[in-house]
């Protein structure tokens, strides 16, 4: 036990040369093993924990009890909870439940798409826009109009244009997040072109390709991380407000913002409807929240001593 | 100072432009053909020929854009699809509740978050400042809508504290316009709340371990002046700047707010376009709501200067 500093070794130095270049994961080391790295780091262990619950449900979703989610029976409308169906019915008779429990799948597929998009769409231009300097000035100018538009009407605007589909819906949602990454992007590549390494690089003749792809991504990458679970957190609340609001996800698909859409109208008679996809999706949201809490903390020593 | 000034307002101008390129280009970028998905599966050809010729869609991208931003500029917005009505006309009507709803949810949050952030860097590493922080990812995590369901059920339906859905005008007096504005405001304000909380209370901390907070506390003034006065000026600006960019998402969440409280502004003008495919509304309010949030962003930027006289130089 003494043997293991609680905090990371003191590294002055380096924060100082390189702020945005925390080492990766400066606490795992094999010998503290997985349980130890769970301990010191509560937030991705909860986080982490019930995030990988989550995913067992999605991908096992035919075989924890559910019923077909689309299996309409107008005898049993909004029935209340009971032993026969765990969540109770909806209007139209469809069990809840496994509603609830197939919805995890859009939500989880959303978050975990929307977040892969714009991080790479984000890393690719950011990366580009912070190394070349006449790429720089325009894409920089076209990052800041689309982040003048709020997040949530752009997507209502592009949704209006397409014809409803989840992948459609993870597009929208991207577009709007990829200015943020990639000004992240681009402010690392900007203080990380100025160390020695880099300047090292371009003496030894290495190509400006090569630079980028073998020096500056890798060093990039931990700040990305974070912002990329912060996008998947947000992009689960985006997805369930867009379907909400009618432009989200086709009603067919039992995403949690269609239960609940399709729940408003008996609302106050029989919340229970509302009740367990909101209380779902508010669980896998604070989940994926805390895991980016715990990754940031991990990934930047400067603010795990402010939070 | 004046040559900032003038300089802060004239480099807008290109963003309004981009905006606008961003926002008229979304009917050309989108996959398949925008004017037969907005006429919806039973209409006509001549239907489609119709949308397609109100949208712009029939004449090359640069003609089309120059009319429609040229049109823009004067306070033109098209008309609707649905009602035939000018797009400018119905925001402006829609425009009273859904400015009421966000000032009460401004106001409301910066009262409520920047003392709690203030509070929990005085208090770091205690209780005060753990609750404060799970308050904050709590409103991260909880979506609007939930939030709405939720105060709604407690407030109106177990209480009757407030009432469930609707708006009074503030023609009909503050108290009932206010009264029927909380619960809207209480779960618009959430994600606000902890946005601005958080970087109040980072912004704190970098302040406090200042050397001249130490001498004001040493040569005796007291905590509260200190902290409020003293630190809180001092961090200022990126509480500021978070208040200005966490506008977009009370942008955002108005849409939602007010489709749950039946509040009859542009969030509801939105919904109901998104359900009729009246696309020159949507268009119109993307529009609206962007140029708004550029307009309120530069205003705060000008603040800045008034709050930190170096930003200028």
């Amino acid at each position: 036990m003494n043997r293991e500093p609680t905090r990371p070794p003191d590294r002055v130095g380096a924060v100082i040369a390189a702020p945005e270049m925390p080492e990766i994961m400066p606490e795992f080391s094999p010998r503290a093993g997985v349980i130890g790295f769970l301990r010191r780091n509560p937030k991705i262990a909860v986080g982490g924990t019930i995030l990988l619950l989550l995913l067992f449900c999605a991908v096992f979703a035919g075989f924890l009890g559910t019923v077909d989610p689309g299996a309409i029976a107008p005898s049993r409308r909004a029935r209340p909870p009971s032993p026969e169906h765990w969540f109770g019915t909806d209007m139209i008779g469809r069990d809840l439940y496994s509603r609830v429990v197939y919805g995890t799948r859009v939500s989880l597929f959303v978050g975990f798409s929307v977040a892969l998009v714009a991080s790479f769409t984000g890393l690719a231009i950011g990366l580009v826009a912070g190394f070349l300097k006449w790429v720089d000035g325009p894409v920089m100018r076209v990052m800041d109009g689309l982040m003048s538009i709020p997040p949530i009407l752009l997507a209502v605007a592009l949704m209006a244009l397409t014809r409803g589909s989840v992948g459609n819906v993870v597009i929208a949602i991207a577009i709007a997040d990829v200015p943020r990454v990639c000004r992240l992007v681009r402010s690392s590549v900007l203080s990380l072109r100025e160390l020695p390494f880099i300047e090292g690089a371009v003496t030894a003749g290495s190509s400006t390709p090569r630079i980028i792809l073998r020096h500056v991504l890798p060093n990039a990458l931990a700040p990305l991380t974070v912002q990329a679970t912060y996008i998947c957190a947000s992009a689960m609340i985006t997805e369930a407000i867009l379907s909400f609001i009618g432009a989200g996800s086709p009603p067919d698909i039992p995403s949690w913002g269609n239960i609940m859409a399709e729940g408003r109208v008996l609302w106050q008679v029989k919340p229970f409807i509302i009740a367990f996809p909101a209380v779902s999706l508010s669980i896998t949201v604070l989940a994926v929240n805390l895991l980016g809490d715990g990754l940031r903390d991990l990934l930047d020593p400067r603010s795990a001593t402010k939070a | 100072m004046y040559g900032y000034i003038a300089r802060r307002i004239l480099s807008t101008i290109p963003v309004v432009l981009i905006v606008g390129v961003i926002v008229f280009s979304l009917l050309f970028v989108a996959p398949g053909d925008p004017a037969a998905i907005i006429a919806g599966d039973q209409a006509s050809p001549a239907d489609v020929e119709r949308i397609r010729r109100t949208l712009g869609l029939d004449q090359s991208f640069l003609v089309q854009f120059g009319h429609w931003f040229g049109r823009v500029m004067v306070g033109d917005l098209g008309t609707s699809i649905f009602s035939g009505k000018p797009v400018t006309e119905l925001i402006a009507l829609r425009f009273g509740p859904t400015v009421s709803l966000m000032l009460v949810t401004l106001t409301f949050s910066v009262l409520v978050a920047v003392p709690l952030g203030v509070l929990a860097a005085a208090r770091r590493g205690t209780w005060v400042d753990s609750a404060v922080m799970v308050m904050a990812v709590l409103g991260f995590s909880l979506p609007v809508f939930v939030v709405g369901y939720l105060v709604t059920y407690i407030f109106a339906l177990q209480l009757h504290a407030f009432p469930v859905q609707g708006y009074k005008p503030l023609d009909e007096g503050v108290g009932p316009w206010l009264h029927g504005l909380v619960l809207p405001a209480l779960s618009l304000g959430g994600v606000y709340i902890a946005l601005i909380a958080r970087v109040t209370r980072a912004a704190m901390l970098e302040v406090l371990g200042q050397d001249y907070i130490r001498t004001a506390r040493a040569k005796g003034l007291g905590l509260g002046r200190v902290l409020f006065l003293h630190a809180l000026k001092n961090a200022s600006v990126p509480v500021v700047t978070s208040i200005g960019l966490g506008l977009a998402l009370l942008i955002g969440g108005a849409v939602v707010t007010e489709s749950v409280f039946a509040i009859p502004g542009v969030g509801r003008l939105t919904v109901d376009a998104i359900l009729q495919r009246d696309y020159p509304v949507i268009q119109g309010v993307v529009l609206v709501f962007s140029f708004v949030y550029v307009g309120i962003n530069l205003m705060l930027d000008l603040v800045y200067t008034l709050l930190d006289p170096r930003i200028a130089y």
